[in-house]
């Protein structure tokens, strides 16, 4: 009797986890419905919410990444000021899908993954925070594969308020 | 009120390069402010850029992006005087969206 009533309760809460998921995805995308349908993708909120470099790479492709010199890394030897750290990939590789950036320290790693559609220059220059001197990460996803390069920027101060 | 994204698109024959600038206090959620109450996450999850009904650039963001979040890409085609289309989606629901002139 309580297995059945169970079972019954956890199927209800999957029903209605269901909905809210189908409603926030609706909610979310009614301004964007046009540029989303046509990327095709909708925001990796749990790949976010890993906290190390690894779990978030894991979570955002479901794959490892391989080192290449085929990706260039431009970040700064010593930031001054970890709140605003200027840092930019290019690669050669061709047919790039993606290519995000990791910070393996901040609290959650994976601070900025671009969707890169065909037809788009595969570079991609941005700013990011960082809470301390550590190593900062670029992975770039050409042909359905993970490449990376790394590099160690020192921070001054860092960008978490601290 | 004005836009909150400043673009700038520049055509140079094969390729549109665009730099893009927007106002958010892209709040991490970890900073406290002066009365030690910490300042809840505010960021641009999703920023996209549009081009001839075709998506060219999609950022999914995270709360490590600086405040006044600047981006820099660049993509094959355009041509002078078409228009860009550009909007962002933050994490408590509130967007922008602009259109700027390649030049």
């Amino acid at each position: 009797m309580s297995l059945s009533s169970d079972r019954h309760s956890m199927t209800r809460r999957l029903v209605l986890q269901g909905a809210g998921a189908v409603a926030l995805f609706g909610l979310g995308n009614i301004p964007f419905a046009p540029a989303l349908a046509a990327a095709n993708d909708k925001y990796p909120e749990d790949a976010f919410k890993q906290k190390s470099d690894a779990d978030a790479i894991k979570a955002l492709y479901g794959k490892t990444a391989e080192a290449s010199d085929k990706v260039k890394l431009d970040a700064p030897e010593i930031a001054e000021n970890g709140a605003v750290v200027p840092i930019a990939v290019t690669t050669t590789l061709t047919e790039v899908s993606s290519i995000s950036f990791l910070v393996s320290e901040n609290p959650n790693a994976l601070a900025a993954s671009y969707v890169i559609p065909a037809g788009t220059v595969p570079a991609v220059a941005n700013r990011l925070k960082m809470a301390k001197t550590c190593n900062v990460i670029a992975i770039v996803e050409s042909g359905g594969k993970l490449y990376s390069a790394t590099k160690e920027v020192k921070v001054t101060v860092g960008g978490c308020g601290g | 009120m004005a836009s909150t994204i400043r673009v700038r698109a520049t055509n140079n024959g094969d390729t549109t390069e665009v730099q893009a600038l927007i106002q958010h206090p892209m709040d991490s959620g970890f900073i406290k402010d002066a009365q030690g109450q910490i300042i809840p996450a505010h960021f641009i999850q999703q920023l996209s850029f549009e081009y001839n009904g075709k998506s060219v650039f999609l950022a999914n963001w995270g709360a490590a992006v600086s405040k006044d979040p600047y981006v820099k890409f660049a993509f094959k085609g355009g041509a002078k005087g078409d228009e860009l289309k550009i909007s962002w989606v933050d994490n408590k629901g509130a967007t922008d969206s602009t259109t700027a002139k390649i030049q």
